[in-house]
Formats: structure tokens, sequence, C-alpha cells
């Protein structure tokens, strides 16, 4: 019987000590209140589209879809947190640079074109390019210069919506083709949105490059004693750098989503603000913002809980310039949560509960 | 030394983020110039006629005596950064291409979306001497000591797109959209649509500004007042597109029924009828859900053209000409009669809408 | 209580997850004694110790403290309003806050601060405990010992009644601890009571009064220190009988192969960016040599240019007599060099990894990046040297901090091992590990040598160098002064040639 009782807790410790814990008990927290609320919360009804596809629609699909980008910027962020022990808060900022790029090639420059002046790939592959380039310049001010993450990325980000205007002359061109507005839409016969499909596929790019190289080791190794890591004879510049572009990259792929969405780009409020909510990700994955250790997977699912607070939010029609209030008391909950102290309480707390649960068994 | 690279660093960047502003704007302007101008001098003139009517005459003269003898009006333009929308786009190079040499001006523009650096480019226009001060305040308060240093320097201040808390015999006149009667104009052309209920989607601007004031206003007062009338959401999308696209996908996915898209601006409309789109939601003219923007962005009144939308409302960035009435009866010893002079702002029905109208009026 | 007790510990008892850390455990200090307290790594001393200055708090038992009576301690503010002051082996203070403001932090009274009295005070304490520091020096500037000794002076002048000295001489040459020595011995007169923690026992001798000795959490006992000869103390701290720390060297005979005489290694006019004077150095197949010197004479500077640790400006390097470029660490890795640096924590363990990760780490950069070892290889890996060097760890994926010193140091040994290095570089591979650690390593190096493995090695304690190297190197003030071997080992001409009394 005792020997139950221990096992149990053991299981509950295994449970509470996985990085896993946070977002998944989150997710079951916001799933329950709107069970409670309304369990049509999670019904997925097909509809036929404007297009005439036959697609899935409801709020599940809706957080799956328009999670999408910050899932994608969550693989990047966590890998600069990681190795860097900082943030880039310039990504909404590059994801209108990278977008603005794709939108040139796309259109030429023409502000309403008839047709496309490159193909969707072309521009792609170029927004890549650009993407990683501002990881470039991000990751060279923080790896060489040694510029804290925050201070060196606010170049970009105070600077970034500036350039992507200038990209295009001012000009907000609209992408006259459809099919552009696949990557953030439906394809023709699949009834699930595209962005699902991008984030998987990020997922098993990451997933695959974690298995068969050393990023994870390095970065972490990088994270949480660089002096050290040299002495292994790990370049530490060189993965820090390495972090930032692969958050170039990540950025590009989400600009893609962006601007396919609405075929369009505004360079002042798109990706406004998901800085915060990428590094909040990051935070509710349960990875130190100091970074060292790192769990992609919690990061990514971090992504998608922020997405569901933000549905659950708006379907209980809260006001969408009152959300960040409520983004801030989760990171507040989770901050004290997370504190050393509030640990040591909770730890002492659980220790008086269990003799008198033993006392009872 | 790493501080101060990084400082120069920092430096540099802003500065180059100025220049791609600037350069940007400017080419935008030498496009658009040439053709929103003259447009919309002619869509002014009408109104204008009201208040300089009596001085008409005397203008003409005045303006042909300036040029002639090359001696020009020197004026300082505060104007908001031109990047903050299209609006403020079009606004400027409308500026631009008016007060030119060729027409009788020597202008400087000063560009802020803060109100203490537009104050101090305001007082080196003072010390530049300038006969006339064209101000578009980025916030109503704090203006009171500047003007008056104006108006002792014997400078000329002229108001436009934006008031601001100071007392009326600080500044000559004031030119100015009525947000409240663009609200009302389009509220009005929805009422005229003679639906059996009206179910509204309605997406505001940035809690608190002019345009969001006005504009929810009016469509607040009849809801009120109609009982066939019901707001089905009543939120926020900041002007932003994506935004709205998950305000309204949210609305979607909760079953509720809407026939109206009431969005305060053109992107959050976009935004709206994106996902409308994805849902399977018909729009447009004689469609399920009537769309309602405002700004009159030259893409949105082709969506009006197409029929996927229904109304657009104007707000009309062309404040030059007025102003440029404006100086030259004042030059020419005229007066102005009403200090408010309130542009004249039409509304676009999708029906009538003609491929004139996007040219003439789109932004 | 005793008039003369200032501190009475009873029947303490601490346990965490897992570990009975203190079982029961009985503690007492007099007024003006030097106590002295042992045990290997893991022991319970450190706990012992931050169970007394509320940085943990007790399971059960009692403290009571001289005119005090019986006193919970539930933080470090406690212990200081009690009178219990501590100086860690690491230093806790501010660097880039000056000497006074670190002596004063958080104890001025009011809210106005009188730097002028503050500078004057901390002067006139400075100058009494004859500390080479002035007060208005950035904290930073000076050197480890002398941050040190200000923490002491910190903790003097809060009139503390029970001072905690935690491993502070362990970053000290021995000047700089014969003159903590005198500053402890005046506290002593003054009446305070010390705590002393320490693994050298030669300063445990030269300096106590008592001593207490713990083992797995339990009391083993408390001596006059004149009962309990060196080697009793060795044995009960380890639990077994044993000849005190005998000569162990020709134990097994020393490397023999035919290239016995081959230079391993050889660098000539090898100079790096830390301010080391250009030196030669070789070293032979199968060789165990050091480098010696008082610290701070560029011991480790040597090593670390050998390594390319720090920035290499000029010399010429050959491997096997062939010429090699070695410009970061990873060329000297890729030559079959291993570097097990000084600071363990700084440049050794990734913290937060776990033990296996940081085994395999330098073979797995040594591998490439983009050949990761299966997670079956690297626990083969892991569990081969968890058993071969008995690192005592819960599992393979423990993360490495949680571990003891010794153990931690292991792993580090570990680390290189696997990698099979031809040329292994100690440098202070036994400061603040235990007793019975140090003499696993030292076994282990000589064991390597017989192998044929080349070893250099560093240690601040003599002694030890002396039972393993064959060849020592000797340097003062940055530069190589002589070189020893054969009959010269000995301790005396060592002394004799750091001090430049003869270059013999």
């Amino acid at each position: 019987m005792s020997k139950n009782i221990k096992n149990k807790e053991s299981l509950l410790k295994r449970l509470t000590g996985n990085q896993l814990f946070i977002p998944i008990i989150a997710i079951i927290l916001l799933a329950v209140i709107n069970l409670i609320n309304d369990p049509g919360f999670f019904k997925i009804t097909p509809v036929i589209n404007n297009a005439g596809n036959t697609v899935l629609s409801g709020y599940l699909i809706t957080i799956l879809d328009y999670g999408s980008e910050l899932g994608i910027l969550a693989i990047g962020m966590t890998l600069v947190t990681a190795a860097s022990g900082g943030q880039d808060i310039s990504v909404g900022a590059t994801i209108a640079i990278a977008g603005s790029a794709m939108l040139r090639v796309l259109c030429g420059g023409q502000a309403r074109p008839t047709e496309l002046q490159a193909p969707i790939i072309v521009a792609f592959l170029v927004a890549c390019v650009v993407g990683m380039l501002c990881g470039a310049f991000n990751g060279m001010l923080v790896s060489v210069f040694k510029i804290q993450p925050m201070i060196a990325t606010l170049i970009l980000f105070t600077a970034g919506r500036s350039i992507a205007a200038w990209i295009n002359n001012n000009e907000l061109p609209i992408v006259p083709d459809p099919k552009f507005a696949y990557f953030g839409g439906f394809i023709p016969g699949c009834p699930i949105p595209t962005t699902v499909f991008i984030v998987i596929a990020c997922i098993i790019v990451i997933a695959l490059v974690l298995k068969f190289t050393n990023l994870g080791l390095y970065t972490q190794a990088v994270g949480i004693n660089e002096s050290s890591s040299r002495l292994n004879g790990i370049n530490p510049t060189f993965i820090k750098f390495l972090a930032f572009v692969i958050l170039g990259l990540c950025v590009a792929v989400a600009a893609l989503i962006k601007v396919s969405r609405l075929s369009t780009i505004n360079y002042s409020v798109i990706a406004k603000d998901i800085e915060m909510d990428a590094i909040l990700a990051v935070a509710l994955g349960g990875n130190a913002l100091s970074g060292g250790k790192f769990n992609m997977w919690a990061s990514i699912l971090g992504a998608y809980v922020i997405q569901f607070l933000t549905t659950t939010l708006y379907k209980f029609n809260v006001q969408s310039d009152a959300l960040a209030a409520y983004k801030a008391v989760v990171v507040i909950l989770l901050v004290v949560f997370s504190a050393p102290t509030v640990r040591e309480k909770m730890n002492q707390l659980t220790k008086k509960v269990k003799p008198a649960k033993k006392e009872v068994a | 030394m790493k501080r101060k690279l990084l400082s120069i660093v920092m430096a540099s960047a802003m500065t180059l983020s100025l220049v791609a502003c600037n350069s940007g704007a400017a080419d935008t302007a030498k496009e658009a110039a040439s053709e929103t101008v003259e447009e919309a001098t002619e869509a002014v003139s009408e109104t204008v006629e009201e208040a300089t009517e009596a001085v008409e005459e005397a203008t003409e003269e005045v303006t042909e005596e300036a040029t002639a003898s090359g001696d020009l009006i020197k004026v300082g333009i505060i104007n908001n950064d031109p990047n903050e929308s299209g609006y403020r786009t079009a606004n400027d190079a409308d500026l631009k291409a008016t007060f030119t040499e060729e027409n009788g001006y020597d202008a400087s523009f000063a560009y802020s979306l803060k109100n203490d650096e537009q104050i101090a480019a305001a007082q080196t226009f003072i010390q530049d001497e300038v006969d006339y001060l064209l101000l578009s305040a980025a916030d109503t308060a704090g203006w009171d000591s500047v003007l008056q240093d104006a108006q002792d320097a014997g400078i000329k201040v002229i108001l436009f797109d934006r008031t601001i808390d100071a007392d009326e015999s600080l500044y000559e006149a004031s030119i100015v959209s009525d947000m409240a009667k663009e609200g009302q104009t389009a509220v009005d052309w929805l009422a005229g649509q003679n639906l059996d209920t009206v179910n509204v989607i309605h997406l505001q601007g940035v809690m608190g500004s002019a345009a969001q004031q006005g504009r929810s206003g009016a469509l607040d007062e009849k809801v009120a007042a109609e009982d066939n009338w019901n707001i089905v959401v009543q939120q926020t999308a900041e002007w932003n597109a994506e935004k709205a696209q998950q305000i309204v996908q949210s609305v979607i996915d909760s079953g509720k029924e809407f026939n109206v898209i009431y969005a305060e601006n053109d992107d959050m409309a976009k935004g709206a009828v994106a996902a409308l789109d994805a849902a399977g939601i018909s729009h447009g003219v004689g469609k399920d859900v009537i769309v309602m923007g405002f700004d009159c962005n030259k893409w949105a009144l082709e969506e009006l053209l197409n029929q996927n939308w229904n109304y657009d409302g104007q707000c009309n960035p062309f404040q030059s000409s007025y102003i440029d009435e404006i100086i030259k009866t004042l030059e020419s010893g005229g007066s102005i009669s009403e200090k408010t002079i309130i542009m004249d702002e039409k509304g676009f029905d999708a029906e009538t809408i003609t491929q004139e109208d996007v040219d003439k009026y789109g932004i | 209580m005793d008039d003369n007790r200032v501190l009475e510990m009873r029947g303490i008892n601490k346990s965490f997850p897992g570990v009975k850390a203190l079982q029961n455990v009985d503690f007492s200090l007099n007024k003006g004694e030097i106590h002295a307290l042992m045990g290997e790594n893991g022991a319970g001393k450190s706990t012992l110790i931050k169970v007394l200055t509320g940085v943990y708090s007790k399971d059960a038992g009692t403290i009571t403290l001289e005119g005090q009576g019986e006193v919970a301690i539930h933080s470090p503010q406690d212990a200081q309003k009690c009178g219990i002051s501590t100086v860690y082996q690491e230093i806790t203070l501010c660097p880039n806050l000056t000497v006074a403001e670190n002596m004063y932090i958080g104890r001025t009274k009011g809210n106005i601060t009188n730097w002028k009295k503050m500078s004057e005070d901390a002067d006139k304490l400075l100058s009494l405990l004859e500390i080479p520091a002035k007060a208005t020096q950035q904290l930073g500037s000076c050197s480890i010992a002398v941050q040190q000794m200000v923490a002491i002076a910190r903790a003097v002048d809060m009139e503390c009644k029970v001072l905690i000295l935690d491993e502070p001489t362990s970053s000290l040459d021995e000047q700089e601890v014969e003159k903590l020595f005198n500053l402890m011995r005046g506290l002593k007169k003054r009446g305070v009571g010390i705590i002393f923690v320490t693994h050298f026992l030669d300063q445990v001798y030269e300096v106590c009064d008592k001593i207490t000795v713990l083992r797995d959490g339990q009391l083993v006992g408390e001596y006059e220190i004149k009962d309990l000869p060196r080697v009793k103390l060795v044995a009960k701290m380890l639990g077994k009988e044993m000849d005190d720390l005998s000569d162990i060297k020709g134990e097994g005979g020393s490397y023999e192969g035919a290239d016995a005489d081959e230079h391993i290694f050889d660098a000539r006019e090898l100079q790096s960016n830390a301010g080391i004077k250009p030196f030669d150095f070789y070293i032979k197949k199968g060789e165990v040599n050091g480098f010696t010197g008082l610290l701070g004479s560029g011991r480790s500077e040597c090593v670390r240019a050998i390594f390319g640790a720090d920035r290499v400006l000029k010399g010429t390097v050959k491997m096997h007599g062939k010429d090699v470029k070695i410009n970061k660490p990873l060329d000297a890795m890729r030559n079959g060099i291993a570097y097990l640096p000084e600071d363990r924590k700084v440049d050794g363990i990734i913290g937060d990894l776990s033990v296996r990760d940081n085994i395999i780490l330098a073979l797995q950069v040594l591998k490439g990046f983009f050949k990761p070892f299966s997670k079956a290889e690297a626990y083969a890996f892991a569990d081969e040297y968890i058993k071969k060097l008995n690192i005592k760890t819960a599992s393979a994926d423990t993360p490495i901090k949680s571990l003891s010193g010794g153990n931690q140091q292991k792993v580090i040994l570990a680390r290189w091992l696997l990698m099979h290095p031809e040329y292994l570089i100690l440098d202070e591979p036994t400061r603040g590990i235990d007793v019975g650690t140090k003499v696993d390593i030292q076994k282990l190096v000589l064991e390597l040598a017989k192998g044929g493995m080349s070893v250099t090695f560093i240690s601040s304690e003599t002694d030890e160098m002396l039972r393993t190297c064959s060849r020592l190197i000797v340097m003062r003030d940055r530069k190589v002064v002589g070189e020893l071997s054969g009959e010269d080992l000995t301790q005396n001409k060592i002394m004799s040639t750091i001090a430049g009394e003869s270059n013999v």
C-alpha cells in the first residue's frame, strides 16, 4: 500500500518535473474553461469557402492556424535564448522587412501588378536570405561585439519597419495571384489550413537538425558556460551567430504566412508585438530566459498556449487592446511560480500535506 | 570601446531609418503629386467657395503679383510622420505638391509623431521668420505658448487635419475632417439599405482616437435608437488587419449571426473579408454580408468597384488647396469668415461607384 | 551551558529528497577557539554550516547561543543578527563596488550614508588587520586573497561571536595564508569563536585547537588537536585505517616503452596574451612533469598557452617532432592534448547539463558537429567512466551541478580521458576536493603515465607535486626560472628556487 503511494508520488513528481508540464496544464485549463462555458468550442465543421473549397472551420482550427507564425518563431527564439541568454526583440520588424522584400520581388516594385513578376519560390528564397541577413546582423552584434541581445536587436526593432517601407518605396503592393494566398490560407482540395503543414514541416526540420547535429548540445553548452565550452573546442561566437541566423530563417517563414494571409503588407502593424509573444512562448515552455538548457517542444507548445489564450479571450469578447494585460497576468504567474522562494514554499506545503495523507492511509 | 561602437552602430541605424523614411516619402510624393493635386483641388473647390467667396477675385490678383515679383511666401509645415498611414502619405504628398516655388511658396517641412518635437520644430520655424505656420498637431494640448510666440512675431498659424485645445484667436483657420459626420453619412447609408435586421460586427480603431470616436458615435446612437439594429461584437482591432481577421474569425467560430461589417478603416475591413472568405461567407453587393470601410484607399475603392465591398467613407487628406486659398485671401488683405472649415467628404456606394471615382478619390 | 561556550548545536537533522544529509549531529564551539570542521566532500560540513547560517532550515535539533538561549535561525539575516558571520570559498561581495562599500553595504544606520566616515572607518580596520587594500579601491581590482580578507574584515566589524570560514584558503598562496592565520589568531585573542572548514591538513594542525569530524552526515567525534595525529584524522574521515598519505610514487613503476625518450610535445619561445614571458617546454612520452611556483607566477598561463586557451602570440610547437599550429582549444584537442582547467566552476563544468553530456562533450566536439553520438553510445561512455572513476552520482542524467566538488572534478577528468589524449594537462585537479578523491586522482595520474600518457600536473600543494612529478618547471614572476628533477626534487630545493636564492 505504502509502496503504491510512493510510486504515485514519484510519477507525480516526474510529471511536474517535466518541462512540458506547464504548457500542457495551461492548455488543459483553457480547454476546461471553454468546455464549461460552451461545449461548442470544440466543434469542427466543414464549410465551403469563397474559393469553392471544402475546409474545416472551428475554434480549434483557428488556434492551429493563427498560432502558426508564433510556433515557427518560437523555434528560433528558443535557440537564441538558449545560446545568448537574451532575446531578439526585432522579430516583428524583421518580419516586415522579409515580407516587404518578398512583395518587392513578387510585384517588381509596382503597387498593383496584374501578374506575378517572379515565381513565388524565388520571392520566398529572397525573403529567406533577407531574414537571415537580418539575423546575421543581430548575431554579429551579439556574438562578435558582445552587445546584450535586447540592446543589439533594439536597432532593427527601431529601424526595421522603416527599412521595410523603404524596400517598397512606401507602396503597399497587392499580390495579384490567388496562389500566393494558399500559404496563409487553404490549398484547393485540402480542408486543413496550409499553415499547419508549414509548421509541421518546420518542426520536422528542426527535429532532424537536433537529432543529426550537435546543435542542441552546443547551444546549451554555450548558454550555460561559454568559457567552459570554448575550452572544449566549441566556438561560442559561431554558435550564437548561428542561432540568430536560424531565427532569421524562421522569421522569413513566418513572414511568408503573414504576408500571404492578406496578400499585402502594412509595414507599421504587420506582426506587431509578436516578439513579446514569441518570448512569452519560450518562457511558457519552462525555458530559462537567461539561457542554457532548453526544450524546443515545450516552447512550440507554449506558442499554441498563447494563441489558445488569445482565441479564448476573443471568444469571451475581451477588448483586444486589453489582451496584453491578460498576457501580462500570465507572465506574472509564470515568474512567480518559477521563483525559487515560491517553489520552496510549495515544497514545504506538500511536505506538510504528505504526513497527513500517510496517517489517513 | 564596446559602448562607443554600439552607439555608433545605433546612431547610424537610426539615421538610416530616417533616410529610408524620407526618401521613401519623397519618391511617393513625386509620383502621387502629379495625379492627386489637380484632382484634389477640383474636389474641394466647391466648399471653399462658401468660405472665401468674398475675396475670390482679389486672391487671383495677389497670386499673380506674388509670383511676378518673385517674392516667395515662406511657410513652415509641421506634420505627422508620412509613414504613419496611407492617409498621411497622401496628405504629405498633397502638401508637397501645392507648396512649391512655382506656386509662389518657399516651404519647409518638419515631421514628428511627438508633440514636444513638433513644438521644437515650431520654435525653429518662428526663429526662421516664416510667414505662415501650418500645423497638424500630434497632440491637442500644449500649444498655447508657442502659438502666442508666433502671433507676437507676426506669424499666421493655420491648422489642418487636427484641432488643438488653444484659444481661437491664436490661429487664423482650422481645416478639419468631421469624423462624426463621416460616421453619420455611413450610418445613414446603411439605414438606407432597408434591411429587416441589422446585425453589426463593429471593428473599432485605436480607442480614443478622433476617428474612432467620430465613426463609432453615429453607429452607437443608431443601434440604441432602433430595435432591429444589434451589435454582435464591438471590438477594437486597433486599425490592424490581422487583429480584425482574428476578431471576425472568432465571431464566425462562435456561430453568431451577422450581416454587416462596420470597419472604421479599410485595413480592418480587409482583414474581416479575409476571415469571411476563409469561412465561405459571401459578401458584397447583393450578398449575405455588407462590408463597410473608411479612408478610400485606392485598393479599397477597387473592391467596391468589383462589388466585393459595399461602402467606403472618405476621409479627405487633401487640405492643401483649402490652405492655399486661405493664404491667398489673407495675403490680399481679406479675412476669413469661418475659423473652422470642414472639408467635404463623400461616401461611396459599390452600386454607383465608377472607375473615375476610384482614380480621383483613391489615396 | 558551559560559561565558555559560545555556540552549541544538538541533535541536528536535515534531509533532502533521497539523502539524509545530517543525522543527529552535535557541534559546540568555545570562546576564543579555532575549531576545524573536517570530513570528505559530502560528509555534511556544508550542510551543517548552511543550517547554522539559516540557508537551510533544519528538520530537527536545537541551536543555542551564548546569552541568547535557544535561537531560531531562518535566514542569513537572522544568523547575522545573532552574531554569526560567514566567509565563503566563493567571494560573495560585489566586485564593482569599493572596498569600503562592500564592508558596510546593507548595514548603515538610517538612510543617509556618511561616505567620508565610512571610508575612514574602513581604512582604520584594514590597517589594523594589515589588509593591503584601500577603502576607496574597487573590490574587483584586488586579488582574490585580498577580497577574501575584506570579506573577513566585514564579518569582524559586525562584532560577530561566531565566524565561519568556509574553505578560505583554497585560492590563497602561502604568504597570504600566513597573513590570514595571523588575522585568525588575532580574532581568537579577542574571544571570537572560529569554525574553520578546509581540506588542507597542514593548515588544520597549524592553527586549530579542536577538530570535529563528520562522515556520511554523522558525527564521528570531537577531538583536541593534540589527541589526533594526522594519520588518525585521515582514517577517521575516510572511515578506514590508512598509513597517512604516504609515498604513492613508484608503487606501480613508470612507463618503460622503447619510445620513452620521445618528445611528445615540444614548444619553443611560446607566448600568449596572458602576460607571460616566452618559454620553452617539452614533455616526453609517459612522463609526469609539473609547473610550480607561487599563485600568480604564471603556471596556469603557461599550460593555457600550450592548449591554445589564451591567444597565442608567438612560438613554434611540435608534436612528435612535426610542426603544428595550435591557436585554439580545438587545434590542441585534434593533436591529442587535453586540458583540465584550474577553475572547475568557471571553465570546467557545464552546470545544468547532465553528467552524461559533460562526459561526452570533448569527444563529441572532436567527432564533429554533424556526427552526434546516439543516446546508447553516450550512455555507454558515461556509464563506463562513472564506474571506472567511481563517480558518485544518482544517474548519468543527473545535472553535474548537483554533484559534490570531487565528483564534478572526476566527471571533467572522465571527459578528457574519454578523448584518449596523448598528453593530458591537469591544472589544480585536486583543489577543493576531499582527501580520498585527491589520492584517487594522484594514483590515476601515475597509472596513466605508466600506460604511456604524458601528463603535466599543477598543484598548489608541493607535496602532491613531489609525489607525482618526475620533473618540475619552476616559475617566478611569469617567467620560467628553473627546472628540477631527480635528486633535486625536495621541498627545500623548490622553495629556494622559487625564492630565487640559488639557481642550481
